[in-house]
Protein backbone atom coordinates (compact mmCIF):
# COMPACT_ATOMS: atom_id res chain seq x y z
CA UNK A 1 0.00 0.00 0.00
CA UNK A 2 1.38 3.39 -1.10
CA UNK A 3 -0.78 6.18 0.52
CA UNK A 4 0.13 9.51 0.57
CA UNK A 5 1.14 11.01 3.96
CA UNK A 6 -3.05 11.67 4.51
CA UNK A 7 -3.65 8.59 2.97
CA UNK A 8 -0.89 6.85 5.41
CA UNK A 9 -2.97 8.41 8.61
CA UNK A 10 -6.17 7.00 7.06
CA UNK A 11 -4.76 3.88 6.78
CA UNK A 12 -3.37 4.03 10.24
CA UNK A 13 -6.89 5.16 11.41
CA UNK A 14 -8.51 2.02 9.67
CA UNK A 15 -6.06 -0.12 11.14
CA UNK A 16 -7.40 0.50 14.28
CA UNK A 17 -9.00 -3.10 15.17
CA UNK A 18 -11.79 -1.66 16.88
CA UNK A 19 -13.27 -0.44 13.51
CA UNK A 20 -12.28 -2.94 11.31
CA UNK A 21 -14.37 -5.89 10.22
CA UNK A 22 -12.09 -7.93 8.35
CA UNK A 23 -8.63 -7.70 7.61
CA UNK A 24 -6.54 -9.48 4.28
CA UNK A 25 -2.75 -10.10 5.41
CA UNK A 26 -0.24 -11.78 3.29
CA UNK A 27 -2.77 -13.31 1.27
CA UNK A 28 -1.98 -15.66 -1.62
CA UNK A 29 -4.08 -17.71 -3.76
CA UNK A 30 -3.54 -20.41 -6.13
CA UNK A 31 -5.91 -21.85 -8.97
CA UNK A 32 -3.89 -25.43 -9.28
CA UNK A 33 -0.21 -24.14 -9.77
CA UNK A 34 -1.10 -20.40 -11.12
CA UNK A 35 -0.84 -17.88 -8.45
CA UNK A 36 -4.14 -15.50 -8.99
CA UNK A 37 -2.96 -13.30 -5.74
CA UNK A 38 0.30 -12.54 -4.69
CA UNK A 39 0.40 -11.70 -0.57
CA UNK A 40 -2.67 -9.18 -0.76
CA UNK A 41 -2.89 -7.15 2.53
CA UNK A 42 -6.02 -5.05 2.58
CA UNK A 43 -7.93 -3.67 5.33
CA UNK A 44 -12.12 -3.79 5.10
CA UNK A 45 -13.34 -0.78 7.82
CA UNK A 46 -16.45 -1.53 9.46
CA UNK A 47 -20.03 -0.50 7.64
CA UNK A 48 -18.17 1.09 5.16
CA UNK A 49 -18.04 0.31 1.35
CA UNK A 50 -14.74 -0.98 0.06
CA UNK A 51 -14.40 -1.71 -3.64
CA UNK A 52 -11.93 -3.51 -5.60
CA UNK A 53 -11.49 -2.41 -8.72
CA UNK A 54 -8.46 -3.30 -11.63
CA UNK A 55 -8.08 -4.63 -14.87
CA UNK A 56 -10.08 -7.97 -15.89
CA UNK A 57 -7.63 -11.18 -14.92
CA UNK A 58 -6.48 -9.19 -12.36
CA UNK A 59 -7.59 -11.04 -9.53
CA UNK A 60 -10.40 -8.38 -7.92
CA UNK A 61 -13.23 -11.41 -7.70
CA UNK A 62 -10.61 -14.07 -7.19
CA UNK A 63 -9.67 -11.76 -3.84
CA UNK A 64 -13.43 -11.55 -3.01
CA UNK A 65 -14.16 -15.09 -4.04
CA UNK A 66 -11.83 -16.12 -0.83
CA UNK A 67 -14.01 -13.79 1.62
CA UNK A 68 -16.85 -16.89 1.71
CA UNK A 69 -14.47 -19.40 0.39
CA UNK A 70 -16.26 -19.77 -2.69
CA UNK A 71 -13.09 -21.42 -4.24
CA UNK A 72 -13.48 -24.57 -2.12
CA UNK A 73 -16.07 -25.46 -4.45
CA UNK A 74 -13.28 -26.33 -6.79
CA UNK A 75 -11.13 -29.07 -6.49
CA UNK A 76 -6.88 -27.46 -6.49
CA UNK A 77 -7.64 -24.21 -4.85
CA UNK A 78 -4.84 -23.08 -2.46
CA UNK A 79 -5.03 -20.29 0.10
CA UNK A 80 -1.91 -18.90 1.97
CA UNK A 81 -1.91 -16.10 4.66
CA UNK A 82 -4.67 -15.11 6.23
CA UNK A 83 -8.23 -12.91 6.25
CA UNK A 84 -9.31 -12.38 10.27
CA UNK A 85 -13.08 -11.58 10.23
CA UNK A 86 -13.68 -9.16 13.04
CA UNK A 87 -14.90 -9.42 16.01
CA UNK A 88 -14.80 -13.28 15.92
CA UNK A 89 -11.38 -13.19 15.45
CA UNK A 90 -11.93 -15.62 12.83
CA UNK A 91 -9.36 -16.54 10.18
CA UNK A 92 -11.75 -17.20 7.43
CA UNK A 93 -8.99 -18.80 4.90
CA UNK A 94 -7.48 -21.12 7.99
CA UNK A 95 -6.90 -24.97 7.23
CA UNK A 96 -9.04 -25.53 10.02
CA UNK A 97 -11.90 -23.35 9.54
CA UNK A 98 -14.98 -25.25 8.13
CA UNK A 99 -16.41 -22.88 4.87
CA UNK A 100 -19.69 -23.70 5.94
CA UNK A 101 -19.30 -21.72 9.15
CA UNK A 102 -17.33 -18.98 7.03
CA UNK A 103 -20.61 -18.72 4.89
CA UNK A 104 -22.94 -18.65 7.54
CA UNK A 105 -21.50 -15.10 8.67
CA UNK A 106 -20.72 -13.74 5.30
CA UNK A 107 -23.03 -12.84 2.15
CA UNK A 108 -22.62 -12.51 -1.38
CA UNK A 109 -24.41 -10.93 -4.07
CA UNK A 110 -23.14 -12.41 -7.72
CA UNK A 111 -22.63 -10.79 -11.18
CA UNK A 112 -26.00 -12.18 -12.21
CA UNK A 113 -28.83 -12.45 -10.80
CA UNK A 114 -29.57 -16.22 -9.43
CA UNK A 115 -32.94 -16.51 -7.41
CA UNK A 116 -33.33 -20.34 -6.64
CA UNK A 117 -36.52 -21.87 -8.39
CA UNK A 118 -38.57 -21.12 -5.75
CA UNK A 119 -41.19 -18.07 -4.41
CA UNK A 120 -40.18 -14.93 -4.00
CA UNK A 121 -41.03 -15.36 -0.51
CA UNK A 122 -38.91 -18.79 -0.34
CA UNK A 123 -35.84 -17.19 -1.62
CA UNK A 124 -35.95 -14.33 1.03
CA UNK A 125 -36.72 -16.92 3.52
CA UNK A 126 -33.95 -19.72 2.48
CA UNK A 127 -31.00 -18.37 4.42
CA UNK A 128 -33.38 -18.33 7.36
CA UNK A 129 -34.37 -21.85 6.82
CA UNK A 130 -31.24 -23.14 6.40
CA UNK A 131 -30.29 -21.81 10.37
CA UNK A 132 -33.01 -23.52 11.70
CA UNK A 133 -35.70 -20.06 11.82
CA UNK A 134 -38.64 -21.95 11.70
CA UNK A 135 -41.39 -19.55 13.41
CA UNK A 136 -43.91 -18.67 10.58
CA UNK A 137 -43.97 -14.81 12.39
CA UNK A 138 -39.71 -14.20 12.85
CA UNK A 139 -39.45 -15.80 9.04
CA UNK A 140 -42.39 -13.30 7.76
CA UNK A 141 -41.37 -10.42 9.77
CA UNK A 142 -37.90 -10.71 8.76
CA UNK A 143 -38.71 -11.62 4.73
CA UNK A 144 -40.38 -8.31 4.34
CA UNK A 145 -37.70 -6.13 6.61
CA UNK A 146 -34.85 -7.58 4.04
CA UNK A 147 -37.53 -6.99 0.80
CA UNK A 148 -37.94 -3.43 2.40
CA UNK A 149 -34.13 -2.62 2.99
CA UNK A 150 -33.65 -4.20 -0.91
CA UNK A 151 -36.30 -1.57 -2.02
CA UNK A 152 -38.28 -4.42 -3.82
CA UNK A 153 -41.36 -4.59 -1.31
CA UNK A 154 -43.56 -1.87 -2.72
CA UNK A 155 -42.75 -4.43 -6.21
CA UNK A 156 -43.55 -7.25 -5.45
CA UNK A 157 -45.65 -7.56 -2.06
CA UNK A 158 -48.57 -8.49 -3.73
CA UNK A 159 -46.94 -11.96 -5.14
CA UNK A 160 -45.25 -13.24 -2.70
CA UNK A 161 -45.11 -16.85 -3.24
CA UNK A 162 -45.09 -16.58 -7.40
CA UNK A 163 -42.18 -17.85 -8.95
CA UNK A 164 -39.07 -15.39 -8.77
CA UNK A 165 -38.36 -15.68 -12.57
CA UNK A 166 -40.96 -13.73 -12.96
CA UNK A 167 -39.25 -10.68 -12.06
CA UNK A 168 -37.43 -8.25 -14.18
CA UNK A 169 -33.19 -8.93 -13.97
CA UNK A 170 -32.90 -5.56 -11.76
CA UNK A 171 -35.99 -7.25 -9.92
CA UNK A 172 -34.05 -10.10 -9.61
CA UNK A 173 -31.08 -8.61 -8.14
CA UNK A 174 -32.65 -6.92 -5.34
CA UNK A 175 -34.50 -10.15 -4.40
CA UNK A 176 -30.50 -11.81 -4.48
CA UNK A 177 -29.50 -8.52 -2.10
CA UNK A 178 -32.22 -9.51 -0.02
CA UNK A 179 -32.02 -13.01 0.36
CA UNK A 180 -28.55 -11.90 1.19
CA UNK A 181 -29.53 -9.85 3.52
CA UNK A 182 -32.18 -11.88 5.56
CA UNK A 183 -29.62 -13.68 8.00
CA UNK A 184 -28.37 -10.47 8.83
CA UNK A 185 -24.40 -11.19 7.75
CA UNK A 186 -21.74 -9.11 9.16
CA UNK A 187 -20.02 -8.60 5.81
CA UNK A 188 -21.77 -9.06 2.54
CA UNK A 189 -19.82 -9.52 -0.96
CA UNK A 190 -21.03 -7.71 -4.28
CA UNK A 191 -19.39 -9.45 -7.51
CA UNK A 192 -19.95 -6.90 -10.08
CA UNK A 193 -23.46 -6.67 -9.05
CA UNK A 194 -24.93 -4.68 -11.97
CA UNK A 195 -22.73 -5.51 -14.93
CA UNK A 196 -25.55 -7.07 -15.75
CA UNK A 197 -28.46 -4.96 -15.63
CA UNK A 198 -29.46 -1.72 -17.55
CA UNK A 199 -28.98 2.12 -15.97
CA UNK A 200 -31.96 2.37 -14.14
CA UNK A 201 -31.54 -0.56 -12.59
CA UNK A 202 -28.24 0.08 -12.16
CA UNK A 203 -29.02 3.48 -10.18
CA UNK A 204 -31.29 1.51 -8.14
CA UNK A 205 -28.82 -0.76 -6.61
CA UNK A 206 -26.34 2.28 -6.08
CA UNK A 207 -28.61 3.59 -4.11
CA UNK A 208 -29.44 0.50 -2.39
CA UNK A 209 -25.93 -0.37 -1.59
CA UNK A 210 -25.30 3.78 -0.12
CA UNK A 211 -28.41 3.35 2.56
CA UNK A 212 -26.75 -0.54 3.20
CA UNK A 213 -23.81 0.79 4.76
CA UNK A 214 -25.27 2.27 7.48
CA UNK A 215 -25.91 -1.33 8.89
CA UNK A 216 -23.47 -3.54 6.73
CA UNK A 217 -20.22 -3.92 5.97
CA UNK A 218 -19.83 -4.28 1.90
CA UNK A 219 -17.02 -5.10 0.16
CA UNK A 220 -18.23 -4.60 -4.13
CA UNK A 221 -16.03 -5.60 -6.95
CA UNK A 222 -16.86 -3.32 -9.58
CA UNK A 223 -15.32 -2.82 -13.15
CA UNK A 224 -16.99 0.51 -13.82
CA UNK A 225 -14.60 3.33 -12.11
CA UNK A 226 -17.43 5.83 -12.11
CA UNK A 227 -19.32 3.36 -9.93
CA UNK A 228 -16.72 3.59 -7.16
CA UNK A 229 -16.15 6.55 -6.79
CA UNK A 230 -19.78 6.90 -6.37
CA UNK A 231 -20.72 4.20 -3.99
CA UNK A 232 -17.40 2.93 -1.86
CA UNK A 233 -15.84 4.56 1.06
CA UNK A 234 -12.26 3.13 0.24
CA UNK A 235 -10.81 1.93 -2.89
CA UNK A 236 -8.41 -0.29 -3.37
CA UNK A 237 -6.45 -0.72 -6.92
CA UNK A 238 -5.50 -4.55 -8.18
CA UNK A 239 -3.26 -4.97 -10.73
CA UNK A 240 -2.05 -8.83 -11.78
CA UNK A 241 -2.54 -10.21 -8.27
CA UNK A 242 -1.30 -7.89 -6.38
CA UNK A 243 -2.76 -4.93 -4.34
CA UNK A 244 -1.08 -1.93 -5.89
CA UNK A 245 -3.15 1.60 -3.58
CA UNK A 246 -5.36 1.75 -1.27
CA UNK A 247 -7.14 4.89 -0.01
CA UNK A 248 -10.23 6.32 0.68
CA UNK A 249 -12.29 6.49 -2.34
CA UNK A 250 -12.03 10.36 -2.85
CA UNK A 251 -8.31 10.98 -2.49
CA UNK A 252 -7.83 7.71 -4.69
CA UNK A 253 -9.38 9.33 -7.40
CA UNK A 254 -7.84 12.62 -7.08
CA UNK A 255 -4.40 12.09 -5.66
CA UNK A 256 -3.58 8.58 -7.24
CA UNK A 257 0.04 7.52 -5.45
CA UNK A 258 0.77 4.77 -7.65
CA UNK A 259 1.74 5.81 -11.59
CA UNK A 260 -0.05 2.02 -12.14
CA UNK A 261 -3.21 3.65 -10.90
CA UNK A 262 -3.00 6.89 -12.47
CA UNK A 263 -3.09 5.19 -15.69
CA UNK A 264 -5.97 2.84 -14.60
CA UNK A 265 -7.96 5.92 -13.95
CA UNK A 266 -7.53 8.12 -16.74
CA UNK A 267 -7.95 5.31 -19.09
CA UNK A 268 -4.84 4.46 -20.43
CA UNK A 269 -5.10 1.05 -19.82
CA UNK A 270 -7.84 -2.03 -19.09
CA UNK B 1 -6.67 -2.01 -47.33
CA UNK B 2 -9.97 -0.46 -46.97
CA UNK B 3 -9.44 1.15 -50.39
CA UNK B 4 -8.22 -1.93 -51.95
CA UNK B 5 -10.87 -4.38 -50.59
CA UNK B 6 -13.64 -1.95 -52.00
CA UNK B 7 -12.00 -1.86 -55.69
CA UNK B 8 -12.50 -5.65 -55.68
CA UNK B 9 -15.84 -5.33 -54.56
CA UNK B 10 -17.01 -3.57 -57.90
CA UNK B 11 -15.57 -6.45 -59.67
CA UNK B 12 -16.54 -9.00 -57.13
CA UNK B 13 -15.40 -12.74 -57.20
CA UNK B 14 -18.14 -13.99 -54.89
CA UNK B 15 -21.10 -12.47 -57.03
CA UNK B 16 -23.80 -14.98 -56.69
CA UNK B 17 -25.31 -16.14 -59.98
CA UNK B 18 -28.84 -16.54 -60.67
CA UNK B 19 -28.35 -20.73 -61.31
CA UNK B 20 -26.70 -20.93 -58.50
CA UNK B 21 -29.20 -19.21 -55.88
CA UNK B 22 -31.89 -21.56 -58.23
CA UNK B 23 -29.76 -24.65 -57.36
CA UNK B 24 -29.26 -23.99 -53.44
CA UNK B 25 -32.87 -23.15 -53.43
CA UNK B 26 -33.99 -26.48 -54.57
CA UNK B 27 -31.01 -28.10 -52.37
CA UNK B 28 -32.73 -26.65 -49.48
CA UNK B 29 -36.27 -27.86 -50.29
CA UNK B 30 -35.23 -31.61 -51.18
CA UNK B 31 -33.64 -31.36 -47.45
CA UNK B 32 -36.83 -30.08 -46.14
CA UNK B 33 -39.01 -32.47 -47.62
CA UNK B 34 -36.76 -35.30 -46.60
CA UNK B 35 -36.11 -33.66 -42.88
CA UNK B 36 -40.34 -33.64 -43.10
CA UNK B 37 -40.75 -37.21 -44.09
CA UNK B 38 -38.59 -38.79 -41.44
CA UNK B 39 -40.13 -36.66 -39.23
CA UNK B 40 -43.69 -37.98 -40.24
CA UNK B 41 -42.67 -41.12 -40.12
CA UNK B 42 -42.32 -41.58 -36.66
CA UNK B 43 -46.07 -40.02 -36.10
CA UNK B 44 -47.04 -42.55 -38.97
CA UNK B 45 -45.59 -45.55 -37.36
CA UNK B 46 -47.26 -44.43 -34.19
CA UNK B 47 -50.51 -43.80 -35.64
CA UNK B 48 -50.57 -47.23 -37.58
CA UNK B 49 -50.01 -48.99 -34.45
CA UNK B 50 -53.01 -47.19 -32.54
CA UNK B 51 -55.04 -47.72 -35.77
CA UNK B 52 -54.49 -51.48 -35.60
CA UNK B 53 -54.85 -51.56 -31.94
CA UNK B 54 -58.32 -49.69 -31.74
CA UNK B 55 -59.55 -51.48 -34.91
CA UNK B 56 -58.95 -54.37 -33.94
CA UNK B 57 -60.40 -53.96 -30.57
CA UNK B 58 -63.76 -52.62 -32.02
CA UNK B 59 -64.11 -55.91 -32.63
CA UNK B 60 -63.40 -57.35 -29.45
CA UNK B 61 -65.85 -54.83 -27.68
CA UNK B 62 -68.34 -55.36 -30.35
CA UNK B 63 -68.66 -58.65 -28.83
CA UNK B 64 -67.72 -57.85 -24.93
CA UNK B 65 -69.48 -55.32 -23.13
CA UNK B 66 -66.81 -52.39 -21.78
CA UNK B 67 -68.64 -52.61 -18.82
CA UNK B 68 -68.19 -56.22 -18.16
CA UNK B 69 -64.43 -55.83 -19.71
CA UNK B 70 -64.51 -53.46 -16.84
CA UNK B 71 -65.89 -54.77 -13.77
CA UNK B 72 -65.41 -58.68 -14.09
CA UNK B 73 -63.15 -59.91 -11.74
CA UNK B 74 -62.40 -63.31 -13.85
CA UNK B 75 -60.27 -63.22 -17.04
CA UNK B 76 -60.70 -66.81 -18.82
CA UNK B 77 -60.83 -65.80 -23.18
CA UNK B 78 -59.96 -69.46 -23.71
CA UNK B 79 -62.33 -71.47 -21.11
CA UNK B 80 -65.65 -73.11 -21.77
CA UNK B 81 -67.13 -70.53 -19.68
CA UNK B 82 -65.47 -67.26 -20.65
CA UNK B 83 -64.91 -64.02 -18.36
CA UNK B 84 -63.12 -60.72 -19.70
CA UNK B 85 -62.03 -58.74 -16.68
CA UNK B 86 -59.32 -56.71 -17.58
CA UNK B 87 -58.78 -55.58 -14.22
CA UNK B 88 -57.05 -58.79 -13.41
CA UNK B 89 -54.10 -58.27 -15.73
CA UNK B 90 -54.28 -54.58 -14.75
CA UNK B 91 -54.10 -55.36 -11.34
CA UNK B 92 -50.98 -57.32 -12.15
CA UNK B 93 -49.36 -54.83 -13.69
CA UNK B 94 -50.10 -52.24 -11.65
CA UNK B 95 -48.69 -54.16 -8.80
CA UNK B 96 -45.21 -54.86 -10.51
CA UNK B 97 -45.38 -51.79 -11.76
CA UNK B 98 -45.38 -50.27 -8.16
CA UNK B 99 -42.78 -52.44 -6.32
CA UNK B 100 -40.17 -51.54 -9.36
CA UNK B 101 -40.79 -47.89 -8.48
CA UNK B 102 -40.63 -48.05 -4.52
CA UNK B 103 -37.74 -49.31 -5.17
CA UNK B 104 -36.56 -47.78 -7.98
CA UNK B 105 -37.66 -44.21 -7.18
CA UNK B 106 -35.95 -43.75 -4.10
CA UNK B 107 -32.66 -45.77 -5.21
CA UNK B 108 -32.54 -43.48 -8.36
CA UNK B 109 -33.06 -39.95 -6.94
CA UNK B 110 -30.24 -40.89 -4.32
CA UNK B 111 -27.92 -42.26 -6.93
CA UNK B 112 -28.32 -39.41 -8.94
CA UNK B 113 -28.20 -36.56 -6.27
CA UNK B 114 -24.95 -38.61 -5.02
CA UNK B 115 -23.50 -38.74 -8.78
CA UNK B 116 -24.56 -35.38 -9.17
CA UNK B 117 -23.44 -33.64 -6.39
CA UNK B 118 -21.46 -35.29 -4.31
CA UNK B 119 -19.29 -37.91 -6.03
CA UNK B 120 -15.57 -36.91 -7.30
CA UNK B 121 -15.40 -37.05 -10.75
CA UNK B 122 -13.85 -40.00 -10.83
CA UNK B 123 -16.67 -41.86 -8.98
CA UNK B 124 -18.92 -40.76 -10.99
CA UNK B 125 -16.64 -41.90 -14.42
CA UNK B 126 -16.75 -45.33 -12.68
CA UNK B 127 -20.16 -45.75 -11.46
CA UNK B 128 -21.97 -44.65 -14.54
CA UNK B 129 -20.83 -47.36 -16.97
CA UNK B 130 -21.74 -50.10 -14.42
CA UNK B 131 -25.09 -48.74 -13.90
CA UNK B 132 -25.15 -48.57 -18.28
CA UNK B 133 -24.04 -51.85 -18.19
CA UNK B 134 -27.67 -53.08 -15.82
CA UNK B 135 -29.44 -51.43 -18.85
CA UNK B 136 -27.30 -53.95 -21.15
CA UNK B 137 -28.38 -57.12 -19.43
CA UNK B 138 -31.27 -58.81 -21.46
CA UNK B 139 -34.58 -58.98 -20.23
CA UNK B 140 -34.85 -62.41 -20.39
CA UNK B 141 -31.74 -62.72 -17.89
CA UNK B 142 -33.19 -61.16 -15.53
CA UNK B 143 -36.30 -63.05 -16.14
CA UNK B 144 -34.55 -66.28 -15.05
CA UNK B 145 -32.64 -64.15 -12.72
CA UNK B 146 -35.48 -63.03 -10.28
CA UNK B 147 -37.50 -67.23 -11.02
CA UNK B 148 -34.11 -69.07 -10.63
CA UNK B 149 -31.72 -66.79 -7.69
CA UNK B 150 -34.16 -64.08 -6.24
CA UNK B 151 -36.88 -65.93 -5.89
CA UNK B 152 -35.20 -69.53 -3.40
CA UNK B 153 -33.50 -66.23 -1.89
CA UNK B 154 -36.31 -64.76 -0.66
CA UNK B 155 -38.16 -67.67 -0.01
CA UNK B 156 -35.28 -68.41 2.64
CA UNK B 157 -36.81 -65.35 5.03
CA UNK B 158 -40.15 -64.47 3.42
CA UNK B 159 -42.58 -67.66 4.17
CA UNK B 160 -45.10 -67.70 2.03
CA UNK B 161 -43.86 -66.46 -1.06
CA UNK B 162 -44.44 -68.87 -3.62
CA UNK B 163 -42.55 -69.73 -6.74
CA UNK B 164 -44.08 -67.20 -9.01
CA UNK B 165 -45.39 -64.25 -7.51
CA UNK B 166 -45.47 -60.34 -7.74
CA UNK B 167 -42.82 -59.06 -5.55
CA UNK B 168 -39.58 -60.51 -6.95
CA UNK B 169 -40.17 -59.43 -10.58
CA UNK B 170 -41.66 -56.16 -8.74
CA UNK B 171 -38.04 -55.73 -7.24
CA UNK B 172 -35.91 -56.97 -10.02
CA UNK B 173 -37.81 -54.66 -12.95
CA UNK B 174 -37.25 -51.81 -10.19
CA UNK B 175 -33.64 -52.55 -10.75
CA UNK B 176 -33.81 -52.63 -14.86
CA UNK B 177 -35.32 -49.51 -14.80
CA UNK B 178 -32.89 -47.83 -11.83
CA UNK B 179 -30.02 -47.22 -14.96
CA UNK B 180 -32.73 -45.02 -16.99
CA UNK B 181 -33.90 -43.14 -13.92
CA UNK B 182 -30.81 -42.46 -12.41
CA UNK B 183 -28.98 -41.13 -15.96
CA UNK B 184 -32.48 -39.03 -16.59
CA UNK B 185 -32.74 -37.30 -13.82
CA UNK B 186 -28.72 -37.03 -12.88
CA UNK B 187 -28.95 -35.19 -16.26
CA UNK B 188 -31.36 -32.81 -15.15
CA UNK B 189 -29.58 -32.08 -11.94
CA UNK B 190 -26.55 -31.44 -13.74
CA UNK B 191 -28.57 -29.30 -15.96
CA UNK B 192 -29.01 -27.09 -13.07
CA UNK B 193 -26.88 -23.84 -13.56
CA UNK B 194 -23.94 -23.53 -11.30
CA UNK B 195 -24.47 -20.49 -10.33
CA UNK B 196 -27.83 -21.25 -8.29
CA UNK B 197 -25.20 -23.84 -6.22
CA UNK B 198 -23.05 -20.98 -5.55
CA UNK B 199 -25.58 -18.76 -4.32
CA UNK B 200 -26.67 -21.73 -1.80
CA UNK B 201 -23.19 -22.03 -0.81
CA UNK B 202 -23.06 -18.35 0.08
CA UNK B 203 -25.62 -18.29 1.67
CA UNK B 204 -24.13 -21.17 4.17
CA UNK B 205 -25.78 -23.94 3.05
CA UNK B 206 -24.70 -27.72 2.89
CA UNK B 207 -24.11 -29.84 0.29
CA UNK B 208 -27.59 -31.64 0.94
CA UNK B 209 -29.30 -28.76 1.80
CA UNK B 210 -28.12 -27.61 -1.80
CA UNK B 211 -29.10 -30.46 -3.40
CA UNK B 212 -32.44 -30.85 -1.42
CA UNK B 213 -33.71 -27.15 -1.30
CA UNK B 214 -32.06 -25.70 -4.92
CA UNK B 215 -30.75 -28.62 -7.17
CA UNK B 216 -34.02 -30.75 -6.57
CA UNK B 217 -36.36 -28.13 -7.35
CA UNK B 218 -34.33 -26.87 -10.10
CA UNK B 219 -34.65 -29.83 -11.72
CA UNK B 220 -37.92 -30.97 -10.87
CA UNK B 221 -39.52 -31.39 -14.52
CA UNK B 222 -36.53 -33.56 -15.41
CA UNK B 223 -36.47 -35.67 -12.21
CA UNK B 224 -40.72 -36.03 -12.78
CA UNK B 225 -39.58 -37.22 -16.63
CA UNK B 226 -37.63 -39.65 -15.40
CA UNK B 227 -39.70 -41.18 -13.06
CA UNK B 228 -42.52 -41.82 -15.68
CA UNK B 229 -40.30 -43.29 -18.16
CA UNK B 230 -39.14 -45.48 -15.72
CA UNK B 231 -42.69 -46.12 -14.99
CA UNK B 232 -43.45 -46.35 -18.71
CA UNK B 233 -40.85 -48.79 -19.02
CA UNK B 234 -42.02 -51.32 -16.29
CA UNK B 235 -45.43 -51.04 -16.91
CA UNK B 236 -44.65 -52.60 -20.49
CA UNK B 237 -42.07 -54.73 -19.36
CA UNK B 238 -42.54 -58.06 -20.34
CA UNK B 239 -40.05 -61.21 -19.71
CA UNK B 240 -39.60 -60.69 -16.11
CA UNK B 241 -43.37 -61.14 -15.19
CA UNK B 242 -44.24 -63.50 -18.19
CA UNK B 243 -41.06 -66.38 -16.85
CA UNK B 244 -41.49 -65.16 -12.79
CA UNK B 245 -44.68 -64.00 -11.96
CA UNK B 246 -46.76 -66.83 -13.24
CA UNK B 247 -49.62 -66.97 -15.70
CA UNK B 248 -52.68 -67.52 -13.81
CA UNK B 249 -55.22 -64.35 -14.50
CA UNK B 250 -56.63 -63.06 -11.00
CA UNK B 251 -57.45 -59.75 -8.85
CA UNK B 252 -53.52 -58.80 -7.27
CA UNK B 253 -53.83 -58.27 -4.34
CA UNK B 254 -51.22 -59.77 -2.24
CA UNK B 255 -47.79 -59.50 -4.09
CA UNK B 256 -46.60 -63.03 -2.55
CA UNK B 257 -48.89 -64.91 -5.04
CA UNK B 258 -48.40 -65.22 -8.71
CA UNK B 259 -50.62 -62.99 -11.08
CA UNK B 260 -50.54 -62.54 -14.89
CA UNK B 261 -50.12 -58.80 -15.89
CA UNK B 262 -51.28 -57.38 -19.31
CA UNK B 263 -48.12 -58.34 -20.80
CA UNK B 264 -47.60 -62.12 -19.81
CA UNK B 265 -51.04 -62.94 -20.65
CA UNK B 266 -49.99 -61.06 -24.35
CA UNK B 267 -47.08 -63.43 -24.38
CA UNK B 268 -48.95 -66.39 -23.11
CA UNK B 269 -51.82 -66.11 -25.41
CA UNK B 270 -49.65 -65.60 -28.33
CA UNK B 271 -47.80 -68.54 -28.25
CA UNK B 272 -50.67 -70.44 -28.15
CA UNK B 273 -52.94 -71.74 -31.06
CA UNK B 274 -54.91 -69.17 -32.07
CA UNK B 275 -57.77 -69.18 -35.09
CA UNK B 276 -57.08 -65.20 -37.02
CA UNK B 277 -60.72 -63.18 -35.70
CA UNK B 278 -61.41 -65.79 -33.17
CA UNK B 279 -62.57 -64.17 -29.70
CA UNK B 280 -59.35 -65.56 -28.11
CA UNK B 281 -57.43 -63.74 -30.54
CA UNK B 282 -59.38 -60.27 -30.67
CA UNK B 283 -58.35 -60.09 -26.56
CA UNK B 284 -54.68 -59.51 -27.22
CA UNK B 285 -55.44 -56.43 -29.09
CA UNK B 286 -58.04 -55.45 -26.26
CA UNK B 287 -55.52 -56.17 -23.73
CA UNK B 288 -52.72 -53.93 -25.39
CA UNK B 289 -55.08 -51.16 -26.05
CA UNK B 290 -55.52 -51.31 -22.12
CA UNK B 291 -51.65 -51.11 -21.84
CA UNK B 292 -51.32 -48.27 -23.93
CA UNK B 293 -54.27 -46.14 -22.42
CA UNK B 294 -52.09 -46.98 -19.18
CA UNK B 295 -48.93 -45.54 -20.57
CA UNK B 296 -50.54 -42.62 -22.38
CA UNK B 297 -52.08 -41.67 -19.61
CA UNK B 298 -49.10 -41.71 -17.60
CA UNK B 299 -47.44 -39.56 -20.60
CA UNK B 300 -50.39 -37.11 -19.90
CA UNK B 301 -50.09 -36.92 -16.10
CA UNK B 302 -46.16 -36.56 -16.84
CA UNK B 303 -46.65 -34.14 -19.40
CA UNK B 304 -48.92 -31.55 -16.78
CA UNK B 305 -46.32 -32.27 -13.73
CA UNK B 306 -44.03 -30.47 -16.02
CA UNK B 307 -46.16 -27.92 -17.13
CA UNK B 308 -47.38 -27.53 -13.85
CA UNK B 309 -43.77 -27.20 -12.22
CA UNK B 310 -41.22 -26.34 -14.72
CA UNK B 311 -38.89 -24.07 -13.33
CA UNK B 312 -36.99 -21.61 -16.41
CA UNK B 313 -33.47 -20.67 -15.62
Amino acid sequence: MHGSVDGVAQADLAHNAAQLRAEVKKLSFYYGTSQALKSVDLPIVDRQVTALIGASGCGKSTLLRCFNRMHDLYVGNRYEGSITLYPENLDIVGPGVDPMLVRLRIGMVFQKPNPFPKSIFDNVASGLYIRGVKTRAIVEQRVEQSLRQAALWEEVKDRLHQSAYGLSGGQQQRLCIARALAPNPGLILFDEPTSALDPIATAKIEELVDQLRLNYTIVIVTHNMQQAGRISNFTAFMHLGQMLEYAPTKQFFTAPEHPKTQEYITGRFG
Amino acid sequence: MVSQSHATAAADPFEVSEAFLKRRRLVDLTMRCILFLAASLSILVTAGIVYVLVSEAAHFFAQVSIVDFLTDTQWTPVFQEKHFGIMTLVSGTLMTSAIALIVAVPAGTILSIYLSEFAQPQVREAIKPILELISGVPTVAFGYFALLFVTPLFQTFIPGLSGFNLLVPGIVIGIMILPFIVSVSEDAMRAVPNSLREGAYALGFTRLQTSVRVVIPGAFSGITAAYILGMSRAVGETMVVAIAAGQQAKIAVNPLEGAATITAYIVQISLGDLPHGSIAYLTIFAAGLTLFVITFLFNILAFWLRRKYREVY
